[in-house]
């Protein structure tokens, strides 16, 4: 046991915390230590426990079981009030009855803040979320992505430890969420607080996070940085819910080093980088990127290549997304239009043979 | 009573549907406006003629004489008139509080806390709107007495305080089930203990709904006659109570001068509460 107050590595530490409502089990056995100013995203499907694991750490719900540490110190039943971090809500949760200068001061007036010192720190936080000329104005008079940035100045203006956003994006459209993202992003390194950040979005957690840790019904799946999960998902799941993939199961039969080769139930076999659990014998899943498989009209000697029917082709500008099948199963290739052309031959027509082609170290082969 | 409710209690917002061309006087539309106006006629015409006749310088109510103040002179002049409606302030006014106090509170705890037998409670805590007031009236006289408690402004307040109090406490309910909660976790996560979030968050949001159901109660209070006819003593006669001991005697313009005040009091009551929730709103 650490002592309390003691310098750590972690912002916020969770030792297998769970949290139990009636029989629904919300979150189970979760541990994960968030450093100091990173920013960390909660990433999974709706209902996967990372706003309940949010909600923990913030102090609204206390864990059946496990411990939440925040600077080191055990929070045990400490009332969200006395907890050094401010929670930025999916629905923002403005004061409707107040400016928004009143819902930025609250949580300095609460705190005992002479007048002079909130009028400064107010006034310094509207400069950073730019709407300092919206001081006297209520929430309702305002935009969606305005109240947002009124949300993010509410809570950055007690200068928390950590800052907890529970989906903060989620209610802007497409194009605002964009622009936000990067100005999250940005405002995150300017004043070097630890954001801890749910989302259901796996490109928002790719693009904005240091680490990610991914949840699926209650459990941590995998924490690491973007590349880590996209490139090294120890999981199905995992490979699955972040960005596209291919799978073909079968059976591990050869594990050397770093590789694992894999008979397909197609009787095709493959090279991938095996993962960890992977042994000869045991069913497992090959995963490739549909951005890593290559279509070549002749058969080169390379370990993955195999013949296959065109069954569909699809322009899309950056890329042309083609389904192959190979046997009975399907396989999507996203080929790069790295050359400019106008040849409607250049392209692959449904029907046609041809062979895939990818790198044993640029697939993955998974225990499940 | 039940239309009260939903008078006072709920604002509708209904907005005029965008009006079509009428051609002609068509058989339908002649139907409307008989309708329409007889309508009208049931709801105001009783109530005009008691205006009027307030303002009528005849003795009998049944001729027009001529335009006169002099009833408004004799129930301002009148100690006993001014002692009842006294008596009626005070009563609603300390119903209104009490009513408003508990009520508010019930529906709080009901809304947010968890505990056994739930629906009974709550079927319990609103039974008393269905309640025939005549049964609730005798049944609280039977208590006193049994009690002991000699009848005057206390078993007033009493009562008062128990039929309205399931007004409030319905109104507020609705009020509560539309509350952001996420708005009190806000204020606690800025700092703010759970009475200083109640103070300054939940308090000023829950306003309008408290304002609402304290103008519901307080009319509810001002004109109940059933149950205070029965727990009313001697000296602490209510207005209703009054009126309707002088109505036995014969109606007096008097009278009419009286109930026209009251009117107007109610009428005030509600474009005041009506200014109170516009404002809260813009």
């Amino acid at each position: 046991m650490p002592e309390a107050g003691a310098l750590s590595e972690f912002a916020v530490e969770l030792r297998d915390v769970s949290k139990v409502f009636g029989d629904i089990v919300a979150v189970d056995h979760v541990s994960m230590g968030i450093r100091h100013n990173e920013f960390f995203a909660l990433l999974g499907p709706s209902g996967c426990g990372k706003t309940t694991s949010l909600r923990i750490i913030a102090g609204f719900e206390r864990p059946t079981s496990g411990e939440v540490y925040i600077d080191n110190k055990p929070m045990g039943n400490t009332p969200p009030f006395q907890r050094n971090v401010n929670t930025v809500f999916q629905s923002y949760a403005l004061f409707p009855h107040m400016t928004v200068e009143q819902n930025i001061s609250f949580g300095l007036e609460m705190k005992g803040v002479s007048k002079a010192e909130i009028a400064r720190r107010v006034g310094e936080v509207l400069e950073l979320v730019r709407l300092p000329h919206m001081a006297k104005r209520y929430p309702r008079q305002m935009s969606g992505g305005q109240q947002q940035r009124v949300a993010l100045a509410r809570a950055l203006v007690n200068r928390p430890k950590v800052l907890l956003l529970d989906e903060p994006l989620g209610a802007l459209d497409a194009k605002l969420r964009k622009e936000m993202q990067i100005e999250l992003k940005t405002l995150q390194r300017e004043v070097g607080i630890t954001f801890i950040f749910v989302t259901h979005d796996q490109e928002e957690a790719l693009s904005m996070s240091d680490r990610i840790a991914v949840f699926s019904k209650g459990k941590v799946l995998q924490i690491g940085t973007p590349l880590e999960i996209y490139e090294r998902p120890t999981s199905r799941f995992v490979a699955d819910f972040i960005g596209e993939t291919n799978f073909l199961t079968g059976r591990v039969t050869q594990v050397d080093g770093e590789f694992a080769q894999i008979t397909t139930n197609g009787g095709a076999t493959f090279r991938g980088r095996a993962m960890p659990g992977v042994r000869a014998g045991i069913e497992a899943t090959l995963s490739v990127r549909p951005e890593k498989v290559q279509l070549v009209e002749q058969p080169d000697d390379s370990v993955n290549c195999y013949e296959v029917v065109v069954r569909s082709i699809a322009y899309v500008g950056s890329d042309t997304r083609v389904v192959v099948m190979l046997g009975e199963n399907r396989i999507d290739v996203w080929e790069q239009n790295t050359i400019s052309t106008l040849d409607p031959n250049y392209f692959f027509k449904p029907g046609e043979r041809a062979w895939l082609t990818f790198k044993p170290e640029n697939a993955l082969v998974l225990a499940e | 009573m039940a239309s009260d409710v939903v008078l006072l209690g709920e604002r509708s917002e209904i907005k005029p549907r965008p009006r079509k061309e009428s051609r002609g006087i068509g058989l339908g539309r002649f139907a409307l406006v008989t309708i329409t106006f007889f309508t009208f006629a049931f709801l105001y015409v009783p109530i005009a003629v008691l205006i009027a006749f307030s303002f009528n310088s005849a003795r009998t109510g049944a001729t027009w004489q001529s335009f006169s103040l002099q009833w408004y002179e004799r129930v301002f002049s009148n100690t006993r008139i001014l002692e009842a409606a006294a008596n009626s302030l005070i009563v609603a006014a300390l119903a209104t509080v009490g009513s408003v106090v508990i009520g508010t509170l019930m529906a709080i705890a009901m809304e947010r806390y968890q505990f056994r037998a739930k629906l009974a409670w709550d079927a319990l805590l609103y039974l008393p709107v269905i309640i025939p007031e005549i049964v609730m009236g005798i049944s609280l006289l039977i208590f006193f007495a049994a009690i002991n408690l000699s009848r005057g402004i206390v078993t007033l307040v009493i009562s008062h305080i128990a039929f309205c109090m399931p007004f409030v406490y319905l109104t507020m309910r609705a009020r509560l089930a539309d509350f952001d909660r996420s708005l009190e976790e806000a204020a606690q996560d800025l700092g703010a203990d759970e009475w200083t979030t109640f103070r300054r968050i939940t308090l000023p949001l829950l306003m309008p709904g408290i304002i609402s159901s304290a103008l519901l109660a307080f009319t509810l209070s001002l004109d109940d006659f059933v149950i205070s006819f029965f727990v009313t003593g001697v000296g602490s006669q209510t207005l209703p109570v009054y009126i309707w001991g002088q109505i036995r005697r014969g109606i007096t313009p008097e009278i009419n001068a009286i109930s026209t005040l009251m009117l107007l009091l109610s009428i005030v009551l509600v474009v005041v509460a009506q200014l109170i929730q516009r404002r809260q709103r813009a």
